[in-house]
């Protein structure tokens, strides 16, 4: 046990939890904009799947790390609208046309590196590279917070740059007014001439915009290739972590982190004498428990004000 | 926000020759011209569902004429949305308010023109600005409190408000006063007055006749989408103005002979209710017989809603007794009320009464699909239940074309029906009907009270339960007044007993006697 709390307790863990947190932080403040705008955004997973997969092949092709990645969050802001628009203009339902773009995601992906490279598995054999890491100068030297944030990469510093950047767009520009005016009451905010549909558009482009620099992160910084369906379900974590942080900035952030780290621990275990089937299941695991307890908690505050439909 | 010019005169808001159909077929206005000068409060009154609030709505560019041409500011206008209509300075303060519950009182004022540069919002200017126009109207506000914290007065404050910081020249008020404390809706009145003496024009809508001549230059009237006519409201008194509304020719009089109670069918007892929202019930004792219609009258939020839903198995009582034939029903389940022979009009025909979606047959077999003719073995027979529709469409003369229709493309009228048909058609030994006539027109009103009375003549008790005085006295053989959830009076013969008399009542200004509201009630004793 002790050898478990030495893994914890060292900065090489507290640098792996930022590196592993960042998808989930960027995908989950995807999730949240959506979310505050009155479209749940369910196909998180394919956005971040299709800008990984699109993010290595046109780097690999191009030899442009920067020119990747642009395509990659390109694709999924396109998938972002997609969704908006199979919402707002066909009026789908939102869990069964984000269900649809996740699995459209999933088997495309596997079809264009199958297609590209003859390759079943991934990108491995494309050399595509990383995005570059950034390391303020001196801060190595401050002890603990120096090893920590050296060497991070640059996506997963605009990450953790994501939560104050969201919180300033809902709490302090007019579009953020909107965003919550349109998500919260569609009518009053209709009422006063907000264009609705078009805030509503704006805001899942940014969801799959954000999703999409967490799916190039993924690989192109996490690792250098992509993987068929690499995201491993992060995209569905990070919805769990905007209910489970109440749909604020600051909430989502640190239920985001607590997501980042439960999967770390799970990675550093696995270097240890545990099971690791047993170990991989962690991430998810908690998630389950966290929505157990997020529920549990919003049933206690509801009920004292809940009218008594109960005996309905 | 640079509002669009106006011409130098004419009228500030005017229809010409406007009518509005919906793509369901109701012609909601029918070719209404109406002018309203700068600088007046203009009432426009009329019954539910005469047409008023779709004016409104064209005047706000919320919903647009299927002809004729809407006038502001002295020209004709094409209004593509309220955002139009905002830019012509119309300004509309609507009967569900439109505030966004978590934001503050100031965000609200400001919400889609904020004060602020380059895509920021400055929250102290937004703070200052609604402070600032607070003042000027008169209309106290807190602009830091969030509007789900702060009173239903001061949420309306803040709607005029909204429209004052858009520079809205035309406000028009849908029902403001519906919401309203007497204390809050004399403020408001107040608040009016200025704002008219400054040059608004106002609309006023309202079906509440004492209010309209305290506030208004001039009463419009509309009647059945159409407007009859428009006077000064110097020259008009409630009466008149009723008589405008109701139509001289369509008469609600409605023909019933003297009741014959029978035995006692719903027996409550020492009822309680405590309820978590909303009104708690405090030891109601009454009857009612077979073959007979009792109203339950009260100012709405009174405990009318509880007593209904409590009746029809919805809630329970915390305490007390009820009977329905005989049958303890206090600790039963819906279905176990429906089994003693309860039927239900519900106060909110789109929440509680009908599934929206479903069509008019399954709406109608809702309560005995389970059973023979409609089901055999518990499976459903779609022949049985088609015949079963047609013929209450026909006895209830539902206007649709197929049985299938959904639910909710009929109008408020045909929507009750389908209900009134179901309920009634279970033969119920108890009717309780809630607001049955609420937004219904004129010609299905008097279709339900027809149907109510023959429930009656058939041997049903009849709990009716109305905010309608007119209604009530007109139908009930006996009435119970509740206030504060408390019964407070109870006329045994309602021959000669007038509006006015009930609303001292009402208002807590008289109650009867404890013997008197219990006199002749059996049981009282053995009730623990």
């Amino acid at each position: 046990m002790s050898s478990v709390l030495d893994v914890v307790l060292s900065s090489a863990f507290l640098a792996a939890v930022l590196r592993v947190a960042t998808p989930y932080l960027l995908a989950a403040f995807g999730g949240l904009v959506a979310e505050r705008a009155g479209v749940s955004n369910i196909a998180l997973e394919g956005q971040m799947l299709s800008a990984a997969c699109t993010g290595a092949l046109v780097a690999g092709y191009s030899h442009s790390v920067a020119l990747g990645a642009v395509c990659g969050v390109a694709v999924a802001t396109l998938l972002g609208v997609l969704l908006a628009a199979l919402r707002l203009e066909l009026g789908a339902d939102v869990i069964i046309a984000g269900i649809g773009i996740n699995l459209l995601a999933s088997g495309a992906t596997a079809y264009a590196v199958y297609t590209l490279l003859d390759d079943k598995g991934g990108t491995s054999g494309l050399k595509s590279g990383t995005l570059p890491t950034v390391t303020l100068p001196g801060i190595q030297h401050v002890p603990v917070v120096g090893d920590v944030v050296s060497g991070q990469n640059l996506v997963a510093w605009l990450a953790f740059l994501a939560a104050p950047f969201v919180a300033w767009l809902f709490f302090r520009t007019r579009f953020g007014f909107h965003l919550r005016a349109v998500g919260e009451m569609p009518d009053a905010a209709a009422s006063v001439g907000i264009p609705v549909r078009r805030v509503q558009y704006a805001g899942l482009a940014l969801s799959g915009a954000l999703s999409g620099l967490a799916g190039v992160f993924l690989s192109m910084g996490y690792v250098s290739f992509f993987v068929r369906d690499m995201t491993a379900g992060r995209g569905f974590i990070a919805l769990a972590a905007v209910f489970l942080g109440g749909l604020r900035p600051w909430g989502v952030f640190l239920a985001a982190l607590g997501f980042g780290a439960a999967e770390a621990l799970a990675v550093q275990l696995g270097t240890l004498d545990v099971p690791p089937q047993l170990v991989s299941t962690i991430p998810y695991a908690m998630t389950l428990v966290a929505l157990a307890v997020y529920a549990w908690r919003r049933k206690r505050r509801g009920a004292a004000g809940e009218v008594a439909t109960a005996s309905l | 926000m640079m509002n669009e010019p106006w011409g130098k005169d004419g009228p500030a808001v005017a229809a010409r020759a406007v009518t509005k159909t919906y793509g369901n077929g109701v012609r909601a206005v029918r070719g209404v011209d109406l002018e309203v000068p700068p600088g007046e409060i203009r009432a426009v009154v009329g019954e539910n569902g005469a047409g008023k609030s779709t004016l409104m709505k064209l005047f706000y560019g919320l919903e647009q004429p299927s002809s004729g041409e809407i006038v502001i500011g002295g020209q004709p206008r094409t209004l593509r949305g309220p955002a139009s209509a905002i830019a012509l300075g119309v300004g509309m303060v609507h009967q569900n308010l439109m505030l966004v519950p978590s934001f503050t009182v100031a965000q609200n004022v400001v919400l889609g023109v904020e004060p602020g540069r380059r895509g920021l919002v400055d929250p102290k200017a937004a703070v200052e600005t609604t402070a600032r126009l607070a003042e000027e109207a008169g209309l106290a506000v807190e602009p830091r409190a969030r509007v789900e914290e702060v009173s239903v007065g001061m949420r309306q404050r803040t709607e005029i408000l909204k429209s004052l910081h858009r520079k809205a020249k035309v406000l028009i008020l849908d029902e403001p006063t519906a919401v309203l404390t007497p204390q809050e809706t004399e403020d408001l009145f107040a608040a009016v007055r200025r704002l008219r003496d400054g040059g608004m024009t106002v609309l006023f809508i309202s079906h509440k006749l004492r209010e309209v001549r305290e506030i208004s230059d001039q009463v419009s009237v509309m009647r059945a989408g159409s407007l009859v006519g428009t006077v000064a409201t110097a020259d008009s008194t409630e009466r008149s103005l009723a008589a405008m509304m109701v139509g001289r020719d369509l008469s609600l009089e409605v023909e019933r002979a003297a009741a014959r109670p029978g035995e006692t069918t719903l027996r409550v007892r020492r009822l309680e209710h405590e309820a978590p929202v909303g009104q708690s019930l405090h030891g109601l004792d009454f009857d009612v017989a077979a073959g007979e219609i009792v109203g339950v009258a009260g100012i709405e939020g009174n405990g009318q809603s509880e007593l209904a839903e409590i009746l029809a198995g919805l809630r329970r009582p915390t305490a007390g007794t009820v009977h329905v034939g005989g049958t303890d029903t206090a600790g039963l389940d819906v279905a176990g009320h429906r089994r003693a022979g309860v039927g239900y009009v519900p106060e909110d025909r789109l929440h509680n009464g009908a599934a929206l979606d479903g069509s008019i047959a399954d709406n109608l077999v809702v309560d005995r699909h389970d059973r023979p003719p409609l089901a055999r073995r518990g499976v459903l027979h779609p022949g049985a239940v088609r015949a079963h529709a047609e013929r209450l469409i026909e006895e209830y003369t539902i206007r649709t074309p197929d049985p299938s229709v959904p639910v909710r493309a009929l109008s408020g009228g045909n929507m009750q029906k389908v209900i009134v048909a179901r309920e009634l058609s279970a033969g119920p030994r108890l009717l309780i009907a809630s607001q049955v006539t609420r937004g219904v027109d004129v010609g299905a009103m008097r279709f339900m009270y027809e149907q109510l009375v023959a429930a009656r003549d058939a041997g049903a008790a009849v709990l009716l339960i109305s905010a309608d005085l007119t209604e009530l006295l007109a139908l009930s053989d006996r009435l119970l007044v509740l206030k504060d959830g408390r019964l407070v009076a109870r006329f045994d013969d309602t021959a000669g007993l007038t509006e006015k008399r009930v609303g001292l009542y009402m208002l807590g200004v008289e109650r009867h006697e404890q013997e008197h509201l219990t006199a002749g009630l059996e049981d009282r004793g053995d009730v623990s």
